[in-house]
Order: C-alpha cells, then structure tokens, then sequence
C-alpha cells in the first residue's frame, strides 16, 4: 500500500450542488405558505405528486441510461423541477396535469438532452408550456384567492376535486370560480387585461372584485413570499443579483415609461412587479444556471431579455401572463448571449498589447 | 418590341453580373493547399503502409481519389476525426484488416545478435537505421516512427518493437497510472506504509 | 511604459478580477524558529531539477565528493549543475522515483553522506560591485540557482534578458494556505534578503525594488521593513489576502495595474520577478560562495506532530523530513508536495525534496476532506467569478471532456496559470485543473507528435529523392557500360574480322561457366563429397560454404523463434 493519489487542490470549499438545490427549495416556503393560505390545500398535493413522479421518472431513465441513480437522485435537481412546476400551476388542476407536466420536464426536456447540466431549456417552464398550450382550459381555471372565493374547501374537498375533478358536493372547477351573481373569477392578470381590450380604462379595470391594495389580491402577497424567498437565496449567495436585477428591470422600466406617457390604459410597475409569476419567475426560474448566461454581464442581458419579453407579451400577446414563454425564448438565445459576453481573458485587453509595443 | 427589350435587358444583366463574378473569381481567389497535401498534412508520416499503400502520400492520394478514411492504424482515432472533418464525411471506427490503434512504440536492435545485412536499412522508410554491411546496426531512436517495416526482414529476428517510455514531461496525468509508475524504477528501497 | 511608471509611482496597488479566500493555516507552522535536520541516509539528486535539459553527469559511482562539489556540467547555459549537499560517497547513479505527480522515475545520483560535511574550497566575494554583470551571472549559474517560488526556472537566464527593467519585484507573498517558509525566511533572515536584492538589482540595472508581502505576515513586514529602510530605491508594497496574489502575472497586475501581455514575459514590459527565496539564495552564492544545495521547506499538516520550517539539504527524502517531524499517517493519507492549492499528492515518500519543494503537508481527513464524488457541471458560474485569468473554466471543462482541442486553444486555455481557485469553489466538485492540465498535456503531445510526423515526413521523401538517385545513377552506369561494351564489340570486330574463331571461344567461356556452376551446385549438396568436380570447382566454394551455413543456421534459428512464437499465439 501506498499513499492516495488525489488531484490538486486538495480541500474545497462553499456549498456543494445538492445543497444549492435543497436552498432553492428552502426558500421557496414563505411563498408556498402563502399561496396555501390564498388558494387553499391544492398546491401540498400538487407538490407531492409532482415530487414523487419526478423521482419515479428520474429513476427510470437514470436506469435505463445507465448511470448511477445514487448520484442522479442526491443531487435535488428533479426537487427543484418538481416543485416549480408544481406551485406554477392552479392548485385544483387535476392529477394529471402535473403528472404529464413532470413527465415531460424530466424525461424529455432533462434526460434526453443528457440529465442534468445539459438541457437547454428550463425543465420547469417548459413543462408548463407544454400543459399551457396541451390543457389551456385547466391551466387558467385558478380560484379566485382566500378573501372573495365564493367557496371554501377543506383538505378532502381539495383531494377529491383533484381526482375526481369535482368536489364531494359535485361541483365542478368552472362552477368553484363562479360567484352567487354568475360571473366566473379571472386571475387578475387575466381581468384586467380582457377589461383593457374591451375599452375600458385602467382606473376601472382596477374597479374588479380580485383587485386589492398593489395588485391583485392574494397574488400580491404571493410575489412578496417569492420575493422573502429570492432575498435568503441572495443572502445565501445561492444566486447572483445579475438575473433578477436583469429581469426587473426588463420588466419595469418599460411599464414605467408607458404608464407615464399612458396612463390610462398601460399597467404600472407596481402591478407587474406583484402579479402572476414576476417574482417567482425573477427569484427561481431565470436563475436556473443550467439553462441561463454564464458570465456576469451575460446574466445581467439574459434577465433583462426574459423582463422586456414578459412586458410585451402582457402587453400586446395573447397571453395574460407569460414568465414561461419570456424564459423558454430566452434560453434560446443563451448560446449567443454566452458567445459575445464572453470576458477578456487576463494578457488579452487591447490595453495591455499596447503597453508592450 | 417590348419583348425584344426584355431580352436585351435581362442578356445585357446576365454579361454584367458575368464579369463580375468571373473578375471576382480572379480577384478574390482563396489560396489553399491541394487536397492531397491537407491530407498528408493530417496523416501521421509513419509511413508503415500499414493502410496497403506505399507510404502516407500515396494514402492522401487515395483518399483525395475517395478511397477511405478509417484504414491508418498508427493515427487512430484523432486521425480519423481529423480526416472526417476535412473531408466532410463521417468519422468510422478503424477498419480492423488494417491493424489496431496501439501504444507508440520504437523499433530497438539487439545488437549482439545483428549480423550486420543490412536488409532493415533497406526497409526503413525514413532512415533511421545506421550502419553497413557486415557492421552492427543501431537505431535512431529520436527518428523512428514505429512503423514494425523493419522487423520482418530481419533474418534472425533480432529487432524488437518497445513501448515508449512514459516521461514526467510527457506524462498524461492520469493519476490511476501513478500505481504502475512508481513500480518502474527497479531498485527503489520503497518505504511503504500500512 | 509610462502608464506603469506613473502607477506605481503613485504607490497604488491594483484588484486582479476573482481570487479567493481559502483558510490560511499558516499557524502553527510559522511561529516556529527555523531548524536544521540532520543529514539522512542518503540523499537522492534527480539530474533534472527544473525545466529545461538535465546537465552531464561529472561524477562516478564510487567517488568522494566534497561539500558544494559540482556533480554534474550544465550543457550550453541550458541547464544548470547540481552540486554536493553535504561530503560523502557516490552511492550510485540509478533510476529513481521523482517528485512529481507521476510517480515516474528519472536517473539520479544517490550520495551517502560521511558525516564529516567537509566544505569544498571556498572563495567569497564580498565586494560584488568590483565585478561586472556577466561575472555574476556565471557565478550565479554555476552556483545552481533556479526559481525557488514556482517552477525552478534557472535564475541566471531570467537575468540574462537583454532588456531594459524599471522594476525588479522581490514576491514574498506567499498566498498559497499553510505555506511559510518565506515567512520564516523573511523574519529570520532579513538582511541576507536585502543583500540579495541588491545584487539582484545591480545586475538587472532596475531603477526600483519593490518587495511584495501579504498583509498576515506582520511579522516578515516588520523584519523586512527594518532591513530595507537604509535603501531608498526599495519599495515594501504589503498586498491584501487574497489568493492568487503570489501569482507572477497577478503580482506584477497587483503592483503596475497593467496585465502581461499573453504569450509575453514581464520583461517585455520592463519588469522582472524574483522570489524572496531565489533573493536569498543569490546572495549565498555571490558573497558565501555557497551552491544551492538547500532550501527551506514548510513541514505542516495536522498528521505531523511538530509542524514548522526547516533547511533541508536538497536531496533529502520525504520520508526522513516526516519522521523528523513526527508523522502519524492515518487512513488514505495523503502526502502533499506543494500547497493545498496547487501541490501535487506524492504516491511514496522515498522521493526526494529538490529546488522547487517548498512544503510538504500531511491533511487529517477533517481539515482537508478528500474529493467527493464529481457531480455534472450546472453552469452556475462560480468558478468564472473567482478565477484571476477572466476564464470561462466551465466551458473549458465542457471542451476538455470533448477534447475539442482547437477550441480550447480559441478559449485560451493556456492563459490558465492552474491555481486551483475553479475547484476550489466548484459546487460540483469537478477536478477542473486536472480536466485542463491533461489537455494541455495532450496538446503539447499533439504538437509534438506533429513535429515529429513533419520530420519523418522529410526524411522519407529525402529518402525517396536517394532511391530516385541512385536508381538513375545505377541505370545510367548500366547505359554507360552497354555503350562501352557495344564500342568495344564494334572495335574487336573491325580489329578480327575472324568471326567464327571469336564464336567458339564465346561458347567454350559459357560451357566453362556452366560446369563451374554444377560443380558448385554438387559442393553445396554433397558436402565434401565434390570428386567428380575439378580441383578448380573445390577449392573454390569453400569460403561460401561456410557462409552459407552460418546463414543458414541463423535461418534456421530465426524460423525455430518464429515458430516457437506462433505456438505461444496459439496456446
């Protein structure tokens, strides 16, 4: 016997891979809280479906590629992909939503590029795609949040309506979002956009039932979690301040300057910042390093594309909200990003040449 | 008439662009090395015949001409990827009828047992094998590519092909081989720990 | 030029991008004083110490050698000598394992000491100045002096730039965690420094000395602070902690606020580095008269019982150091030649220490958790942020798996000066130095093999041009003597027009020429028994029989190999 043989340098230190996702999941509690509290139980049981077909898959291909499941399973990436998914769709969508979701983010958009660190696109998002263009009538049928649901149901009645789709009672999904006097509750996102394209002005858009004090109700306080959340990652320095700032701004600046100069009929900052999935998407999803820009400057342009591209679907697309597309077309254009932020290597400044001569 | 100044118009375009690539052509000209050399540039010169041609000139030859490119044992793999990036073509495993892809080796002569016949400077095709009739023979170790052409030959048998040495300055980083390495110096009082 | 001139007038110090802040460890090795350890058994002199050639062995197995005697003949300036650690005998010269990552061995004086440590005659030169440059620098280089910080690079040739330098800049930096010999070196020996640098300085001809420490050596800063203070033209910078700030290229960005051009030398832009150690070293050579044949190695690591400094005698085995210092290996020890950052694991101890060893570290398990199991890379850019060259080292590992070769020289790979800061902060613990250094080591094989494919190249198609030649040169003797031949014919013909005479003899001649033949023939068969033939036939073939017999015998020998070898392919 001799003495091991390692490869320099010997030690290491800052958190490893899995301990990176276990944070990103860690983080994701103060919102997951509040979205429970807002949109009632759903949301547990679509993560632990999600989490369960996750691993079942993961194992599975792991198997079947012939790799070592071990190492597959304990680095939390599926977790990750698992949960995002989970707590981005509406919390009463029937099982086999999230259960054709997961699949496909984990078998096509993950292994077969190759498992992790390989795939191009967000696994999450693009499952959320898939079920969103596949399954748009049960991926907009959010309920109205806490305060103004017209009904209010418990841990069994959440369960049964997400097998059966209908509650013990025998009501259906679209009859839940109904109220007493017949119309059925849009997200707000969705509200005041159709309230927008019918004429009228933001000032009465704003008038809604589901609109609260910043934004929408309920939703406003699911950003603010999402935002608790993406501020332990920065302070865990889990994630970098260069995507969300990016993507912030993105989002922001331009729904400043059209709110200034339109103000009646283009939503401001305030409301974009604290609806749908902004900070989720801001905090957890563009900073998936897998699929995003990897040097500094690449990040920040990376962020900033997904904020310019989700203003102007909100804006002008067909869509109310559009985190996922915004991320997925981003990813696109990673390679690019990548290829001319690249930094000036140390000897290689024009600077420097020069002082030689 | 209005038909006849289509004609003259589109005929009178078809002259301009014409010149204009035909001067381009000229004027712009790529200067790149033939075929044939690109490829003698990327083949490993050992010049064993191994692939059943002459040398590796007359292989770049062949392969300019579309024979394959999978048949040059001693380049292996990067050969291969080289020639199938060059050639636009599919990189393929070696064709085994040629030989395999092994570790680079030189030729040695047993000195003692050279009977001096000179018939493996003959074979040698770049040389490296010194010496004359009826003298002892010895190989130029740093000029040897390894080809074997040398062994067959011999009427008594008496060159031997070795493995070339692993030095620390050649030394791959392979940290699995450092086990084996360590064993290579023979007379080492090696203190070994339990 | 002058932008330098004016940064470090200005007396700034420059940030260099990334770097990292691994724990320092420099206690307790440094607190304690410098000690001697006895000379071992035997001291092993690998002939290549540094870069460059190895130089010609001068000594014989057997031999007495004096303390400081030169052992081996530095060829052309290339190399340099090795001398005598301490009086002894020549043990042998042999193949010994070398200290270097591979484990592989290299020839090697081994000297078994006397113990009397006999000096050999020495000639000190306390007025250096009295001498020109070019005489010190063959002092220097005949006294072995190479690099003592990094790569053993011989000092002389460094010097002998013919350059203009504005700044010589002595490194006592010494970033890398639990390192501290120049630590010690600078508490303990100041002066001796100090005289190093100037020689260093008088012969560079360098306008200003600026001496570079980091700022958790108080101590050194305070010693060294002292012992420049009578010069004007030295300069002490004290840089923050931060590793790589020892690093050549990030030292001299540190203290000019200029990078080094790639592919150049910080001469290029009037600047020369050298190492406190090298600083000390030159300064035994030039006024002691004292070879390089020992140098201060930091012995540190909690497996060792009386961590600290000491001289060791080049040539020292590890293992004599370990027990010097009492090691207590444990389970998958690991014995580090070198810092935790870039040193290398030592597969054995029997090696020995040489110019460039400046620590050996035992890890417990706990302070230095061996590798875990390497996970798949997520992009997440942390080692882009510490690495002090502004690499992308993630998409260098990407490319080096691929061995994307070409492309890896496009991402610059060879601006990688392997600090280990990458791996170090790998989330996945992917080993991405050992990733780059076997590219680059694969590289530099490619090119080499490519050398040596574009000479074999010329000398077959040299060879070809011979046969060619000849070939001609053969055919036209060949054409040269069928002219002859015919002329003569012609000649003989004019000269006997008696053509029948002439065609008997012909035919006689190849009836003579055909019997020879037979008789031949039947010597061959019948041995001896060649009677029938005429005494002219016997006498003759006997040389050619006996030739032809060794032939055959060796024939015969070959086929019986052949044969015996075909047997083994088929067992």
């Amino acid at each position: 016997m001799s003495f091991k043989v390692a490869a320099a340098p010997h030690g290491h230190s800052q958190k490893k891979t899995n301990q990176v996702m276990a944070w990103v999941v860690f983080a994701l509690i103060p919102g997951v809280l509040i979205q429970s509290y807002f949109f009632g139980w759903g949301v547990w049981f679509q993560i632990l479906i999600a989490i369960s077909v996750a691993y079942l898959a993961e194992s599975i291909c792991v198997w079947a590629r012939e790799r070592s499941a071990r190492q597959a399973l304990r680095d939390n990436t599926a977790l990750v992909t698992a949960v995002l998914l989970a707590i981005s769709i509406p919390p009463l969508a029937p099982w086999w939503i999230i259960v054709i979701g997961t699949l496909f983010s984990i078998v096509v958009v993950k292994q077969v590029y190759g498992g992790m660190g390989q795939n191009i696109f967000n696994p999450a998002m693009a499952g959320y795609v898939l079920l969103l263009i596949s399954f748009p009538v049960q991926m907009t049928h959010w309920l109205p949040a806490a305060p103004i649901a017209p009904y209010d149901l418990g841990v069994w009645q959440t369960l049964h309506t997400i097998i059966f789709e209908y509650t013990p009672a025998g009501y259906d999904v679209e009859q839940l979002r109904t109220t007493v006097d017949g119309i059925s509750m849009a997200t707000p996102l969705d509200g005041v956009k159709t309230a927008l394209d019918q004429g009228q002005i933001l000032s009465e858009a704003y008038q809604l039932p589901m609109m609260g004090a910043l934004a929408g109700i309920g939703w406003q306080w699911l950003n603010l979690g999402f935002l608790l959340g993406g501020a332990i990652l920065l302070q865990q320095r889990v994630i970098r301040w260069h995507i969300p700032v990016g993507f912030l701004a993105g989002l922001l600046i331009p729904s400043l300057l059209a709110h200034v100069f339109a103000p009646s009929i283009m939503p401001g900052p305030i409301f974009h910042a604290l609806s749908g999935a902004t900070m989720l998407g801001a905090f957890f999803i563009a900073t998936d390093p897998v699929s995003a820009a990897t040097s500094d400057r690449g990040r920040l342009l990376f962020g900033l594309l997904i904020g310019l591209l989700i203003w102007v679907i909100r804006t002008w697309g067909g869509y109310p909200d559009a985190v996922a597309f915004a991320v997925l077309l981003a990813n696109l254009c990673v390679p690019i990003i990548d290829r001319y932020t690249r930094p000036t290597v140390y000897g290689h400044h024009s600077g420097a040449k020069h002082d030689a001569e | 008439m209005s038909f006849v100044v289509g004609l003259i118009a589109i005929g009178a375009l078809a002259l301009i662009f014409g010149l204009i690539l035909g001067f381009a052509a000229i004027k712009f000209k790529v200067e790149s090395d033939p075929i044939v050399d690109q490829i003698d540039e990327i083949l490993p010169q050992t010049q064993c015949g191994q692939c059943g041609y002459p040398g590796c000139r007359p292989y770049a030859e062949a392969i300019a001409n579309g024979d394959e490119i999978n048949k040059c044992p001693p380049g292996g793999e990067t050969t291969i990827k080289k020639l199938a990036d060059l050639m636009g073509v599919e990189a393929k495993p070696l064709d085994a009828a040629h030989g395999e892809e092994s570790v680079k080796k030189v030729a040695i002569i047993r000195e003692d047992e050279c009977i001096g016949c000179t018939k493996c400077i003959q074979a040698c095709p770049v040389d490296a094998i010194l010496g004359a009739a009826k003298q002892m023979h010895t190989v130029i170790e740093h000029e040897c590519t390894g080809c074997d052409l040398c062994v067959e030959p011999c009427p008594v048998d008496c060159i031997d092909m070795v493995e070339v040495e692993a030095k620390p300055e050649t030394w791959q980083w392979n940290l699995d081989s450092v086990k084996q390495n360590i064993h290579k110096a023979d007379t080492i009082p090696v203190k070994l720990v339990e | 030029m002058q932008d330098i001139k004016q940064f470090v007038e200005s007396g700034q110090i420059a940030r260099f991008p990334g770097g990292i802040h691994p724990p320092e460890r420099k206690q307790p090795a440094s607190e304690q004083p410098l000690r001697r350890i006895p000379y071992a058994n035997e001291l092993i002199l690998p002939l290549r110490q540094h870069i460059g050639v190895s130089g010609q062995c001068t000594v014989r197995e057997g031999d007495h050698v004096l303390k400081g005697q030169p052992l081996t003949d530095a060829v052309l300036h290339q190399g340099l000598p090795l001398h005598a650690p301490t009086s002894g005998t020549v043990k042998a010269i042999e193949q010994r394992p070398m200290s270097h990552a591979s484990g592989l061995p290299e020839q090697a004086i081994v000297i078994s000491p006397d113990g009397h440590d006999q000096w050999r005659e020495r000639q000190p030169l306390p007025d250096y100045q009295q001498r020109d440059k070019a005489e010190l620098l063959d002092i220097i280089q005949a006294a072995g002096v190479a690099g003592l910080g990094g790569a053993g690079f011989p000092t002389s040739q460094k010097l002998a730039q013919q350059k203009p330098v504005s700044y010589l800049i002595i490194n006592g930096v010494e970033c890398e965690p639990y390192i501290c010999a120049d630590d010690r070196l600078m508490r303990e020996h100041a002066r001796d420094i100090v005289l190093g640098m100037r020689i260093l300085a008088y012969i560079t001809g360098a306008d200003k000395t600026l001496l570079a420490i980091e700022d958790n050596k108080p101590e050194a800063i305070a010693s060294m602070h002292q012992a420049i203070s009578e010069y004007s033209d030295i300069e002490l910078r004290v840089v923050p902690t931060k590793y790589p700030s020892g690093g050549e290229k990030q030292l001299i960005q540190l203290l000019t606020g200029h990078e080094v051009p790639s592919k150049q030398l910080p001469i290029e832009m009037g600047v020369i580095m050298q190492n406190v150690g090298t600083a000390f070293a030159v300064k035994e050579a030039v006024i002691d008269d004292k070879p390089l044949i020992e140098r201060v190695v930091t012995l540190t690591g909690e497996c060792i019982e009386h961590p600290g400094n000491v001289w060791a005698p080049l040539g020292t085995p590890v293992d004599a150091l370990l027990d010097f210092a009492g090691f207590k290996p444990e389970q998958q020890q690991r014995v580090i030649m070198g810092g935790p950052m870039m040193g290398f694991t030592l597969p054995i101890t029997a090696v020995p220490v040489i110019k460039t060893t400046n620590c050996i570290l035992v890890p417990s398990t706990e302070e230095l958790p061996p590798p875990g199991d390497e996970m798949a890379c997520i992009r997440c850019g942390a080692c882009a942020e510490v690495c002090p060259a502004s690499l992308q080292p993630q998409q260098l590992q990407w490319l080096a798996k691929a061995k994307d070769y070409p492309a890896l020289e496009d991402n610059n790979l060879f601006d990688c000066i392997e600090c280990g800061a990458c791996a170090f902060v790998c989330p996945s613990e992917i080993p991405l130095v050992h990733y780059y250094r076997q590219a680059k080591s694969q590289i530099r094989n490619q090119a080499r093999e490519q050398a040596k494919a574009e000479l074999a190249k010329q000398r077959f198609e040299a060879r070809q041009a011979r046969l060619e030649r000849e070939k001609e040169e053969r055919l036209e003797r060949h054409r040269k003597a069928a002219e002859a031949r015919k002329q003569m014919q012609q000649q003989k013909a004019q000269d006997a027009p008696e053509q029948e005479s002439n065609n008997d003899g012909k035919s006689s001649a190849v009836a003579a020429a055909i019997a020879r033949a037979k008789a031949k023939k039947a010597a061959q068969e019948g041995g001896s028994a060649g009677s029938e033939a005429s005494d002219e036939a016997t006498t003759q073939p006997r040389p050619a029989q006996d030739k032809s017999a060794a032939v055959a015998a060796a024939i015969a020998r070959a086929k019986k190999k052949k044969q015996a070898r075909d047997q083994e392919d088929k067992q």
